[in-house]
């Protein structure tokens, strides 16, 4: 059966008509709150395990606050030119989306490589994730919202090439949506792991 | 190249595993040739493996966990067999290494691989119908649910014959669980199928939640759902709050053994309460995962066979929210000997007991439903009111457990292995049984034989009291779980009663293959031709057996609590003849079994340290679902003029059986 | 005391069931030989009770509606809109909370009054015995005594004994049913009970929570003896020729075995419980660090807090520096459950 039959939609019931974008961006909050779940099960393991540094250094030691600032301001910065995008594409701006798109990639980016960066020098100088229960669950946590922002970053890529091949559409308006909601949870998470990690760390 | 797997990982020294893997090889081959040499596999891969149907994947859900309840009932008559045997010093037939991976494997694929799949596969097939909907909210994500869940089915099937399964216990307590303490595979096949199903049971859970709550046909208010609907949206909250909770876990407990981190080891600051703590706050809920939906099918079965509406709705909808939100502040009583203070211990079992007042509340609700009903004895209504009697007798050693000071004697005893099959025997797999037989025709268009449906009952029924009491008993003996042998003489006669029921036991799921085989073979006589074979209640009932793919050639519209019973009663005729129209639906799929093939392959690889078969994996699985989502072409409509041919057929079929039923 | 006997009395009659039902078998928790044991078996019994109001009339109406309001039946009542009654609510709502109620003051009683971590009251003065659950057998230290014994454990009658428990190795649970409360062993953590015994005589023991291969012969024999018996027991240990030194003979006795025979040391280490708590409490030998063991382990669940013993230069587990610990009870490589890991280096 070919495509063009979907454009029969019309004579479908009125009440048979899901709201479809409606119940797929309603689906990814759903999801949102699962992944928050695991997010909020390393928090608590974070502070449970804190103290459990085993002779290796401590919070205070090993954070450089000016280093994670940067970080927080790149992140900050890219929810909002997410926005941006989201307001181009509201108002049918194809290509201002994907030019915001593409800035919140670079700044996505660099986030990664300074946490990439932090990472490996911690390692460098024997802090390691094996060194302690402390730091186990401090690389975990950063680790782990890492991991999510590298999968926003495929992601925006997919959607750069949709957005070119496909343009805005049915499939890509809803798509756009539920990225931005996951950038932004990963902003607000970010400011969790900011204030609770290493400013609390640091204080 | 192959990382730790050579050829000694093949246990060609267990005799037992041997004749099991040439029994299952037999078997598959078997299999592979019938389809083969009937040209079936292209009808499987079309019809069924891509199939995005939710009646089809409920179906599949149910044939796996069949399947897996063969493999873990057979360990539980290989353990029960072993205890009868290895008394006052003598060491029975399986030495620890391998009765412990059996008590282990037991517990998992049990929880896991078999109720886990029957609830979600009863959900499947029967809330999209329940709600008037024509399918799940999701149905691609649907299919890969059901493909992961295989994926780690067949994960814990291959350690079977490849390597080990972990000899940890089904919860992997750590540090035992750690790489110190367990340096084999068999944890690290316990934490892939773990995480592999558990990632598709969580997207299960997203699914029906947004299902149940975005999809219900016209007029369906929450508070005119089906009570089996409510107690699925219920479950699935609790999926979607706690199976994070596991991932997370899983994945700690990954890290310490892979990575050499110290969540939960002995030394450098690691904390092992904090394991027993996590994997609780998610374990207790998903007893009520398995609980609540089997609730919803008592509900169903009693106001159906009783002709009468169920009694208290509101109070039961209420219940079942309450055991949902408290089933969250319960875990601690999992751990009262950890050693927490007086005050902690008695809060958390005074938490656990106030669950016993939904629950009882509930259990009055049914026997109120059948008093001044007309109740049909059959065999849902057997495996019904053999739940009331047994899920309460587990519901009060439940209780007793729950009490601080006397779960200090009766914590890690027999006690408890006989509390929880009292609870998970006499309510999900009696629910489930209850509702398989309920809801067969709907998936099938023919009902299964009563006279084997009760046969399987009672021998479940009596062999789980054979099989239990003797442990109750047991405990106050002093005999604790997941032991292999025991010095007592005295605890033998006990022990050997017990292998007598479970014997009784296997007697009971004999009954059901023979039910299988014999209503499949008179499957003309039980023919459901009506599409309403019990005077059913809910709108599953008002289409016909089995559903069509679209489910219903019109929406229906809902007025009431048990809208299609009120329906019945104001006129029996068919009063709609308004023209059909056409129907969007999804498309099969191949992303699902694809991206579930390339995590099979992902798992088995992470298992067996095998790097570069792990990328292929990873990067299999990232390659397919990327390629799905470059595929627009996920649905079609159904033209009016197909679906009015295909419900003309159906009434022509309808007519003509009745016709002949009239003839004899 | 008076509640107590209340219990007792309510309880006999079920009690009586019980003893029928378990006639010809000795049972450890319906015959306690212990105050702890005997107040939770008139626990038990009381919940049971207390339940019973509830599961009986449950069981009773399920018979009794299912078989009076079968089909067929043409006496019966059938009202088939009828699904309301504010009366039947009210009962059903309100039965189960009293019950629960009940049992709730019950449960906050016991908690409190069974606490584990009490000191039990008595005229005699309260001796102190330290549990270590190794692989898998059970090491008993007497600090007071300065001794230790291996899978045997004596103490005298009518003394309140506080077991003080803890781990070598993975997490298991001491046990001693006739005496009532279990409690988990956990490397690392000073976990107590308090039990007394007030019949002579000898009861097994047992490790509940499964702890790999050897968990079923991880038993012991509790003697409990008349204090001449005991003293007498004491100087026998005192005689035999093995002493328990820290680490050297405690690492070769940590090793794994299964069905550990009973073993005698005439002397310990004067601080051997603490040196194995604190053991697990650093790094490790690892690296070169030589870690502060006052950086002790956070616990959040025990008031107990271990005070640092004297620092030791090797530690029990450490199985980065430590020799691979193949033993003669493994006869194969699958036994070798304990070997340490090849594959994961804990580095820094």
């Amino acid at each position: 059966m070919a495509t063009d039959t979907l454009h029969h939609g019309a004579v479908a019931e009125p009440h048979e008509h899901h709201d479809a974008a409606g119940t797929k961006v309603f689906g990814f909050w759903v999801y949102l709150m699962s992944d928050l779940v695991i997010f909020g099960s390393l928090f608590a393991t974070y502070a449970v395990l804190m103290k459990g540094t085993a002779g290796g250094p401590t919070a205070a030691d090993i954070f450089e606050l000016p280093f994670v600032l940067v970080e927080t301001f790149l992140l900050l910065v890219s929810s909002f030119t997410f926005g941006m995008g989201v307001l181009a594409m509201n108002a049918n701006r194809i290509n201002q989306v994907k030019a915001w798109l593409a800035v919140t990639f670079l700044l996505g980016a660099a986030f990664v490589g300074m946490e990439v960066y932090e990472f490996q020098h911690l390692i460098h100088q024997g802090y390691g994730p094996d060194r302690s229960a402390f730091l186990s669950s401090f690389f975990t946590l950063v680790g782990t919202h890492g991991l999510h922002v590298t999968f926003g970053l495929i992601w925006i890529l997919v959607m750069l090439v949709q957005l070119s091949t496909k343009g805005l559409n049915d499939m890509t308006r809803p798509r756009i949506l539920c990225l931005s909601l996951f950038w932004h949870f990963l902003d607000i998470v970010w400011i969790c792991v900011f204030s609770f990690v290493y400013l609390m760390g640091v204080l | 190249m192959f990382g730790k797997l050579s050829l000694e990982a093949i246990p060609y020294h267990e005799p037992i595993i041997m004749v099991v893997a040439a029994f299952m090889a037999i078997g598959g081959i078997a299999l592979v040739g019938a389809l083969t040499y009937y040209r079936k596999w292209g009808w499987l891969w079309n019809e069924w493996f891509t199939s995005v149907d939710h009646k089809k994947l409920g179906i599949m859900y149910f044939i796996v966990a069949l399947v897996m309840l063969l493999r873990g009932f057979a360990d539980a008559i290989m353990m029960r067999t072993q205890l009868a045997m290895a008394a006052g010093g003598a060491a029975g037939y399986l030495p620890p290494e391998h009765y412990d991976q059996i008590f282990t494997a037991h517990g998992v694929i049990m929880i896991f691989f078999v109720a886990m799949p029957m609830v979600i596969g009863l959900m499947n097939l029967v809330v999209p119908l329940q709600i008037g909907a024509r399918d799940v909210a999701f149905p691609f994500l649907n299919n890969l649910s059901f493909w992961l869940f295989a994926a780690a089915a067949i994960l814990v099937n291959i350690s079977l014959v490849v390597g080990e399964f972990a000899k940890t216990g089904w919860l992997a307590y750590a540090p035992l669980s750690g790489i110190e303490f367990s340096p084999g595979v068999g944890v690290d096949y316990w934490i892939w199928a773990l995480q592999i199903s558990g990632v598709g049971t969580t997207l299960t859970g997203i699914n029906f939640f947004v299902t149940i709550l975005k999809m219900r046909t016209k007029g369906m208010t929450l508070f005119r759902m089906p009570i089996f609907t409510w107690t699925s949206l219920c479950a699935n909250i609790l999926i979607i709050a706690s199976f994070p909770i596991l991932t997370a876990t899983v994945a700690l407990l990954t890290l310490d053994r892979y990575l050499g981190m110290h969540f939960f080891t002995n030394d450098f600051g690691g904390n092992m309460m904090m394991y027993v703590n996590l994997i609780w706050a998610w374990g207790h809920p998903e007893v009520y995962i398995l609980i609540l939906p089997a609730f919803g099918v008592f509900s169903e079965v009693i106001s159906t066979f009783a002709r009468k509406r169920l009694f208290g709705y509101m109070t039961m909808v209420w219940a079942t929210i309450a055991i949902t939100l408290l089933s969250f502040i319960v875990w601690l009583h999992h751990f009262f000997t950890m050693g927490a203070g007086a005050n902690v211990n008695a809060f958390f079992g005074i938490m656990t007991m106030i669950i016993a007042i939904p629950t009882g509340v509930k259990v009055f609700n049914w026997l109120f439903t059948i008093y001044r009903g007309s109740l049909e004895l059959t065999s849902p209504v057997l495996w019904t009111l053999g739940f009331i009697i047994t899920f309460t007798l587990g519901g009060m050693t439940g209780v007793m457990l729950a009490v601080p000071a006397a779960n200090f004697v009766l914590h890690n005893s027999l006690f408890v292995i006989a509390h929880f099959h009292n609870v998970i025997i006499g309510g999900v797999v009696f629910g489930m049984m209850a509702g398989l037989t309920f809801w067969f025709p709907k998936a099938f268009g023919f009902t299964l034989s009563e006279k084997w449906g009760k046969r399987s009952f009672w021998c479940w029924f009596i062999g789980f009291y054979v099989a239990f009491m003797p442990l109750y008993v047991l405990a106050f003996f002093g005999a604790v779980r997941r032991m292999q042998s025991y010095a007592n003489p005295e605890w033998q006669p006990w022990m050997i009663l017990a292998w007598v029921g479970a014997v009784i036991i296997m007697m009971g799921i004999a009954c059901t293959i023979i039910q299988f085989w014999v209503s499949i073979r008179d499957r003309q006589q039980n023919a459901d031709v009506t599409g309403d074979p019990w005077d059913g209640r809910t709108l599953e009932w008002s289409t016909s057996s089995p559903a069509p793919f679209y489910n219903f050639a019109r929406l229906p519209e809902v007025g009431d609590i048990d809208s299609f019973w009120s329906q019945k009663q104001r006129s029996n005729e068919q009063l709609e003849d308004a023209p059909y129209t056409d129907i969007h639906m999804p498309r099969n799929t191949v992303a699902g079994p694809v991206i579930s093939l390339f995590a099979l392959v992902l798992g088995f690889a992470l298992v067996w340290h095998i790097w570069w078969l792990a990328a292929v994996g990873l990067i299999g699985v990232m390659a397919s679902f990327i390629a799905r989502v470059f595929n627009d072409d996920v649905d079609y409509y159904v033209p009016a003029a197909d679906v009015e041919r295909i419900e003309r057929k159906h009434q022509l079929e309808r007519e003509q059986q009745l016709g002949m039923e009239a003839q004899a | 005391m008076q509640r107590h006997s209340l219990w007792r009395r309510r309880g006999t009659l079920v009690l009586l069931a019980l003893c029928l039902f378990l006639a010809g078998c000795s049972s450890a928790l319906l015959d306690p030989k212990g105050q702890i044991g005997v107040e939770q078996r008139s626990l038990i019994l009381t919940s049971f009770g207390l339940m019973l109001i509830v599961v009986i009339p449950v069981i009773a109406m399920t018979l009794l509606f299912g078989w009076r309001y079968r089909r067929n039946n043409p006496l019966a009542k059938y009202l088939p809109d009828w699904a309301h009654s504010n009366a039947i609510e009210a009962v059903i709502w309100v039965v189960p909370c009293a019950i629960i109620a009940v049992l709730a003051l019950l449960t906050w009683k016991t908690s409190h009054s069974l606490d584990p971590h009490k000191p039990l009251e008595s005229d005699v003065a309260a001796m102190e015995i330290q549990a270590v659950a190794l692989d898998w057998k059970w090491l008993f230290i007497y600090p007071e005594q300065g001794i230790a014994s291996v899978n045997e454990v004596a103490f005298p009658v009518d003394t309140p004994v506080r077991f003080r428990v803890s781990s070598g190795s993975v997490m298991n649970a001491f046990f001693i049913p006739h005496l009532g409360s279990q409690i988990y062993a956990m490397a690392g953590m000073d976990n107590d009970v308090h039990l007394i015994a007030d019949e002579i005589g000898s009861y097994p023991g047992r490790s509940t929570n499964y702890s790999g291969a050897g968990f079923s012969g991880m038993t012991f024999e509790a003697k409990v003896t008349s204090p001449a018996d005991f003293d007498a027991w004491v100087e026998g240990v005192r005689s035999a020729p093995e002493t328990l030194s820290y680490p050297e003979r405690y690492e070769t006795l940590a090793e794994p075995s299964e069905f550990h025979p009973v073993e005698y040391f005439s002397a310990v280490s004067p601080t051997l419980y603490e040196s194995i708590l604190t053991s697990f409490h650093t790094g490790g030998g690892h690296g070169g660090h030589s870690d502060a063991i006052g950086d002790a382990h956070e616990n959040h669940v025990y008031e107990n807090h271990v005070e640092p013993g004297e620092l030791e230069s090797a530690h029990a587990n450490d199985h980065a520096t430590a020799p691979s610990h193949e033993t003669n009870h493994h006869a194969s490589g699958e036994h070798a459950l304990r070997s340490h890991p090849t594959n994961v280096e804990a580095g820094g």
